[in-house]
């Protein structure tokens, strides 16, 4: 009987070989990319510019970092990235939790008016201007509050939050701390968050994500340069080509000038992405867990 | 009698004095929700207001509330510009032939990585097409820039070297919808793997035993036991996609878009941020927002009652 589930046809053996040989050549067409942007930001320019560089670095050179380095907006991008990803996930994960606990007790008072509230935002929104406009008129413009405060507390992170209370944390718990006349802000404090550090540190990393790599909030409240974050900082350098003239310090012609633009373009991907690139194989699983608690139906 | 009024009184209020006593009991649990009432109230529901400027003509003196109404006008000027019909066919083609390949993508995926051998290997494979989810649209658009450089991009060198000519990727609106659709799935299709993975991790494990039982190859359970099993999640997850239809990257679409694919990447949400950030007419972007919105909840009730006529699966 065991034996009859373990042998194998012909045709299973080769189902087998050929979803092995495919998934490797998917793992390696998403790869590729990755690693060509790695070995060309430490690749002598001209090699890349005729094609020369496939496999492996040619004419190793670390030109491109030190000309990205000594660049300051750069820095100013880095620096403001990380405090805007900070406050913001502070403010973000707080709004969130405090939201979603009292959602996920069984019998809360207008619970599905509250969650209707929040909802209707995933539907019908103002749009873009009208937005822009409230910012406006806040005096929000070109401060960081517009890029932290307006999109705390999102419906989605609010579900996946509130589904998790659910699930590990039983309504009887509550009832026997109260039983013993404990408070609901003691309860939240002393039992709840206790038990939901993983739940927090999937918030957590949404929200360093989010704010990390976004920019359009940036762009459309900010001016001042001084107060870029990263990703605004790379997109003029990668997508409007406006790489600073202190990254262009001793080239000469024209031509030179291309080649090096080209070598900081591939430096500056993996400079701005090496936080999370260092991270992420350790980060994997909580991601893995919050795509997982949030697609259970609550 | 007295004693009979009083208890159909009783049974009238207690269930509202019983009620407001469980909110006064529970008033800390209010003030936690109280933040995020507030933050909605201002900034989601408060421009909601603000939409009715697209009925009006808004000047800032004036405020929203003191603006002129205009009706429709808004509207029908945007029905009427020359550019409506293209802006339209670029929106919806755009959405639906990216839905069309990314949506299937990861559900071949992930039915493949469920029936991999080699525990350590899966695990590597999956590490690696999950991570390109993480590299920020601005990255995501960089690498394609230097990617697909007509000089100096590793794409045209294979071309040049297959004895090709080099092709001008990027400043091409023919190639806009392809290099959107392709990029998307290189950084997304790893990771949506995992919602099916889910559902896949699910399947009754009798149901496989049984197949065995009675001879069924791998590839004939896979179409009689995974792909049925998982087709309530591929239901909802459809729904959703398809009510988002109106609303795809926007992001993407905003940094890919030169001068020179305008004709193509010229979709609802960048002629929203064209018009009202860059060109400040405010009332006439709103209302090209909010017909969009609107197309938006049609699609997904739409959808959704379908779904439910069908399949028996829906949102709500």
């Amino acid at each position: 009987m065991y034996q009859l589930l373990k042998r194998k046809s012909r045709g299973d053996v080769w189902f087998d070989i050929i979803n092995n040989i495919l998934l490797t050549l998917v793992m390696l067409l998403v790869l590729f990319p990755l690693y060509f942007v790695l070995i060309a930001s430490f690749s002598d320019p001209n090699y890349i510019y005729s094609g020369e560089v496939w496999l492996f670095p040619k004419g190793f050179t670390l030109d491109g970092y030190e000309r990205i380095f000594s660049d300051s907006s750069i820095w100013i991008g880095y620096v403001n990235s990380i405090l805007y990803a900070t406050l913001g996930t502070i403010i973000g994960v707080a709004v969130t939790v405090f939201a979603a606990y009292p959602l996920a007790r069984k019998n809360l008072v207008g619970k599905s008016v509250i969650m209707w509230f929040l909802m209707i935002t995933m539907f019908f929104s103002g749009g873009l201007i009208p937005t822009y406009l409230l910012i406006k008129d806040l005096h929000m413009l070109n401060t960081i509050w517009a890029l932290v405060i307006p999109g705390a507390g999102g419906v989605f992170n609010v579900i996946i939050v509130r589904t998790f209370f659910q699930s590990s944390i039983p309504d009887e718990m509550w009832e026997a701390a109260s039983i013993d006349g404990c408070s609901n802000t003691r309860f939240f404090w002393s039992i709840v968050l206790p038990l939901s550090k993983s739940i927090l540190a999937v918030m957590v990393l949404y929200h360093v994500v989010g704010f990390w790599n976004g920019f359009f909030d940036a762009l459309i409240y900010l001016n001042d340069e001084n107060k870029y974050p990263l990703q605004l900082v790379l997109r003029n350098i990668l997508v409007q080509n406006q790489v600073n003239s202190g990254m262009m310090i001793d080239v000469e012609s024209y031509a030179a000038k291309m080649r090096v633009t080209e070598l900081i373009k591939y430096g500056v991907i993996i400079v701005s992405s090496l936080p999370l690139l260092i991270l992420y194989p350790f980060l994997q699983k909580y991601f893995v867990k919050g795509v997982m608690i949030g697609s259970i139906k609550g | 009698m007295n004693s009979r009024t009083s208890g159909l009184d009783h049974s009238i209020i207690k269930p509202n004095r019983k009620r407001w006593r469980r909110v006064k009991r529970d008033y800390e649990l209010y003030l936690f929700l109280l933040p995020i009432i507030i933050l909605y109230l201002v900034f989601k529901y408060y421009p909601m207001y603000g939409v009715q400027i697209a009925f009006k003509d808004f000047t800032p003196s004036k405020g929203i509330w003191g603006s002129e109404w205009v009706g429709f006008q808004h509207f029908i000027d945007f029905f009427n510009s020359y550019n409506f019909w293209t802006i339209i066919t670029n929106t919806l083609s755009l959405s639906f032939l990216s839905l069309l390949f990314s949506f299937p993508a990861p559900i071949i995926i992930a039915i493949m990585l469920n029936q991999m051998l080699g525990k350590r290997y899966k695990k590597f494979v999956q590490t690696v097409i999950y991570a390109p989810h993480f590299i920020s649209t601005v990255v995501l658009v960089g690498m394609l820039n230097v990617f697909l450089s007509p000089n100096s991009g590793i794409v045209n060198h294979m071309i040049t070297w297959f004895g090709g000519e080099p092709i001008l990727f990027m400043a091409n609106e023919g190639w806009f919808r392809p290099l959107y659709i392709l990029s998307g799935l290189w950084q997304e299709t790893g990771f949506s793997t995992i919602i099916y993975l889910a559902a896949l991790a699910g399947v009754n494990p009798e149901l496989h035993e049984a197949a065995i039982m009675d001879g069924a190859s791998k590839w004939k359970r896979v179409w009689n036991v995974d792909i049925p099993s998982i087709l309530p999640t591929i239901v909802i997850l459809l729904i959703l996609a398809l009510g988002n239809v109106m609303s795809i990257g926007f992001e993407k679409a905003f940094l890919m878009q030169s001068d020179l694919n305008y004709a193509a990447s010229n979709i609802i949400p960048t002629y929203v941020y064209e018009m009202g950030i860059q060109k400040a007419q405010y009332s006439f972007s709103t209302a090209v927002g909010l017909f969009n919105s609107v197309v938006n909840i049609i699609l997904i009730v739409t959808v959704n009652w379908i779904a439910k006529k069908m399949t028996e699966t829906s949102l709500w």
